[in-house]
């Protein structure tokens, strides 16, 4: 009887996947009105976990106990029906439809008319809860921080009762973020439970409630926020004491590498996205380039790396316009990794020579030389740590970090004059994270040229020597990192000149 | 995860070998058992009907044979098909790309004069080209303008047909053809050599082979299929590290085109020595060609088997005229089914199907 209490209890779930247990025997219980934040390393458990709540597969063994009855979900539909909504990691949006008829989908009734009367309770749910997104935009549009808007309110609309939302921002810019947890508290107000997954140590002690803390598929512990420190938090969650601290050895930056002059480009969606924008990026050093998602940023690395074409105004790498194809090496990391930076049936070893295969000693004549790629990909896997090391691999079983390694150990390998980054660490666990800083961090001190595009504040001030704002297609301002103000950014972000 | 019966299947992307074969099997069992029932309908007694067609397509030489001359043209184009597919270009055009083929092979035959064996590899070139063109037209279309291909490849295909109905009724009409519509007879400079007692025109079938092992080679060792496997994998992917995207999907279209040209290259200068009507040239060649890559899940040294498979299914056609008394056509609903139930078993191909009774507590 004491179990109707709880909206959600977890009684000893376990899931076993071929070779691992990615969740052992976790015991949780969920009351009405909590924000509960699952902290947890890459491959914790914490999405497997979330997924069993959602019905995409039932545990193994274990029992599910929503509002003290003992329920087996077989369907993401029946969790619905029962209030459990899930915002997920990577959006599961139609990206040729536009938002309206995406949520339309997510409907179970309106059938023959499926937008009608939507949008009023679209428009209604974002009033409350401050949502902000174009209801009819083509998803393929949308910023990945608009995506994840666009499936919360679906939930919502759905009728969520329990909100779980998968590493909501490792997309999001602070602004976007704190955006988030405000209205994370509003619906915890109204007596909704939010569970929400983060491996940011900050950001779960400013939102939760109570914290649990995952780690290789086991509950470390279950702690109150007002409780805890981020050195404990982060102990529990690494099993080790963790470095917050880059170690970053002094600039010295050479000539100019990166121009851009009064750049005037339009977006996808024949908008005026960079209105004016002009930078100057120099061997040497890292460039941040800080800003909410939608103020230009996608446009300026499509410029910089040749895949969108300027208006008007002058771009150029070592003073070649970058869709040359003369111009120089540029190492680019994009921003959705899986997207756009592999080619996911293809071994390791083949996507690790994408840019240099037709080159020797990896091809002789017509004919690819094999035995080259493997010996070459056999030492790079080792020089990054990729796991798995196989170099026969499919780069699709990668997950995210070792995935960003071997884009890495692609992009780097050559020395380009200059290395865009986008999101380089979204998604990405404490240790892959150390990893990636340290090799932009390193790739710019032996010269080459880093411009960081990041949406996540505490990386750019971290890593960069020098920080633009962008705002509105332009550079609002600019600050050298060691004297940059927290706050004055954050103005700047949000579009305050002062 | 879900559950029939006692049956659970669960989601598993990576399909091994073993698995696929089943399942192709699967579908060909499946197809051959419906077919049964068009037997039934036909009031001939399937076991009866499948062991005449068994008997006298497979085991007997001649019939065999017919089944090989058949597979030549399929080969040539599922080879065409297999690198097609590879790129996402929805080839539906190979019938027109043969037929035109045909068109230039014939234009050769009767209005070039050449030499022996200068004659018919100019012919071949110039079907390779013709075919190769053909093809080229709607990959353009889709690179340049997003039209959809396999609309654009389907309707060239009536173009075709059409284009040769008005050479052979008006400007190729033969001399000697008497009211019938059909070109004159080809030169024996511009006929192929059969093997004998067989109609097996076996330079085509060569190069058909040839092309097969030739294909396999390039997708596996050459920088260009190392291209055209990135490209039709994650064509976001080869455009962010500026791989020449378009000009790999253009290749693969001409040669895809190329080698349906060469099939209707052989066909006119391998069986029938003129130009005549469309439906007489192809059996529908390039649609069974479709079944013949698909079934070989895209390897071209597979697509030697499943041409031949697929050929001696025409072949059986014959059989069933002869021995059964029903149309030729009843081909065309093996051909069918055939294909209807291996897409409607592709999704299980990325299942992994468990025998596990449901136990008390479920
Ligand atoms: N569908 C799956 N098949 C096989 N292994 C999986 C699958 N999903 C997750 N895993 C494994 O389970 C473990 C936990 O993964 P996950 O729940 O995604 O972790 P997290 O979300 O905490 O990063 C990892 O080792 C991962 O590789
Ligand atoms: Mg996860």
């Amino acid at each position: 009887m004491t179990e109707a209490k709880h909206l959600l209890s977890l009684k000893n779930v376990t899931k076993r996947f071929p070779g691992v247990v990615a969740v052992d025997r976790m015991s949780l219980e969920l009351p009405g009105g909590e924000v509960h934040a699952l902290l947890g390393e890459n491959g914790a458990g914490k999405t497997t976990l979330v997924n069993m709540l959602y019905g995409f597969y039932p545990p193994d063994e274990g029992e599910i106990i929503w509002r003290g009855e003992v329920r087996r979900l077989r369907s993401p539909q029946e969790a619905i029906r029962l209030g459990i909504g899930l915002v997920p990691q990577h959006p599961l949006l139609v990206r040729a439809h536009t938002v309206l008829e995406n949520l339309a989908l997510g409907m179970p009734s309106a059938f023959f008319f499926p937008t009608r009367g939507l949008e009023r309770r679209i428009a209604r749910l974002v009033e409350r809860y401050g949502f902000r997104f174009d209801p009819n935009a083509y998803v393929w549009q949308l910023s990945e921080g608009e995506k994840q808007r666009v499936e919360i309110v679906r939930a919502l609309l759905q009728g969520a009762k329990l909100l779980i939302l998968d590493e909501p921002t490792s997309v999001l810019t602070p602004q976007e973020a704190s955006e988030l947890f405000k209205a994370l508290e509003h619906m915890r107000n109204e007596g909704k439970t939010v569970v929400f997954i983060s491996h940011k140590l900050e950001e779960v002690l400013a939102v939760a409630d109570r914290i649990s803390v995952l780690r290789k598929g086991r509950l470390v512990g279950t702690i109150t926020a007002a409780q805890a420190s981020k050195e404990q938090l982060a102990r529990m969650m690494v099993g080790r004491e963790v470095n917050f601290q880059r170690s970053k050895p002094p600039a010295r930056t050479g000539r100019i590498v990166l121009e851009l002059h009064n750049a005037r480009a339009k977006n996808d969606r024949g908008l005026p996205a960079l209105k004016g924008l002009s930078l100057e990026l120099r061997q040497g050093e890292i460039l941040g380039i800080a800003g909410v998602a939608g103020n230009g940023q996608r446009e300026l690395v499509e410029i910089v790396t040749g895949a969108r074409r300027l208006e008007s105004g002058r771009a150029t790498i070592n003073g070649i316009p970058p869709h040359s194809p003369r111009r120089p090496r540029i190492g680019h990391v994009p921003e959705d990794r899986r997207r756009q930076g592999i080619v996911p049936n293809l071994s390791l070893a083949e996507n690790l020579v994408l840019h240099d295969y037709y080159k020797p000693p990896f091809s002789r004549g017509p004919l690819l030389n094999y035995r080259e790629i493997y010996t070459f990909a056999a030492a790079q896997i080792k020089r990054y740590h990729i796991e798995p090391p196989a170099p026969t691999a499919p780069a699709r079983l990668l997950s995210g970090g070792n995935l960003q390694k071997l884009i890495l150990a692609r992009e780097l390998y050559g020395r380009p004059a200059l290395i865009v980054a986008v999101h380089p660490t979204y998604g990405l666990d404490v240790s892959a994270t150390e990893m990636v800083h340290d090799l932009l961090i390193k790739s710019s001190r032996e010269g080459a040229a880093v411009l960081l595009v990041s949406e996540d504040l505490d990386e750019v001030m971290a890593l960069s020597d020098r920080i633009a704002v962008i705002f509105d297609g332009g550079i609002v301002g600019e600050a050298a990192a060691h004297k940059a103000d927290r706050g004055r950014i954050a103005m700047w972000m949000a579009g305050v000149v002062s | 995860m879900k559950r029939v019966g006692p049956l659970v299947f669960e989601k598993d992307l990576n399909a091994p070998s073993a698995r696929v074969a089943a399942i192709s099997l699967l579908a060909l069992l499946l197809a051959f058992s419906a077919a049964a029932l068009v037997f039934l309908a036909y009031g001939v007694n399937p076991a009866q009907a499948y062991r005449t067609i068994f008997i006298e397509t497979m085991l007997s030489p001649s019939g065999f044979a017919e089944g090989v001359r058949r597979a030549i043209p399929l080969l040539l184009i599922g080879v065409g098909l297999v690198l097609a597919f590879r790129v996402q270009f929805w080839n539906i055009g190979a019938e027109g790309q043969l037929l035109l083929g045909a068109v230039a092979a014939a234009g050769v035959a009767l209005f070039v004069p050449l030499g022996a064996p200068f004659k018919l590899l100019l012919m071949f070139a110039a079907g390779f080209v013709a075919g190769g063109l053909w093809a080229a037209l709607p990959v353009l279309l889709k690179l340049l303008l997003g039209v959809n291909d396999v609309l654009t490849t389907l309707m060239l295909n009536y173009v075709a047909v059409y284009l040769v109905g008005w050479l052979i009724h008006g400007p190729w009409r033969g001399k000697s053809a008497l009211g019938f519509a059909y070109s004159d007879k080809f030169p024996a400079a511009a006929t192929l050599p059969l093997i004998p007692g067989t109609y097996v025109h076996w330079p085509t079938l060569l190069l058909a082979l040839l092309a097969a092992l030739g294909v396999w080679v390039v997708l596996a060792r050459s920088g260009w299929g190392y291209l055209l496997r990135v490209v039709g994998d994650n064509p976001e992917a080869a455009s962010y590290a500026r791989l020449p995207v378009f000009a790999t999907v253009l290749s693969v279209g001409l040669a895809a085109g190329g080698l349906a040209g060469f099939a209707g290259v052989g066909e006119v200068a391998g069986v029938h020595g003129r130009l005549l009507d469309a439906y007489q040239i192809s059996l529908g060649y390039g649609y069974t060609a479709i079944i013949v890559a698909w079934l070989a899940r895209g390897n071209p040294l597979l697509a030697v088997a499943t041409a031949l498979f697929m050929g001696l299914v025409f072949a059986s056609g014959d059989v069933m005229k002869i021995s059964l008394q029903m149309p030729f056509r009843v081909t065309d609903v093996f051909n069918g089914l055939i294909l209807f139930f291996l897409i409607s078993t592709e999704r299980l191909l990325y299942y992994r199907v468990r025998w596990r009774p449901r136990r008390e507590r479920d």
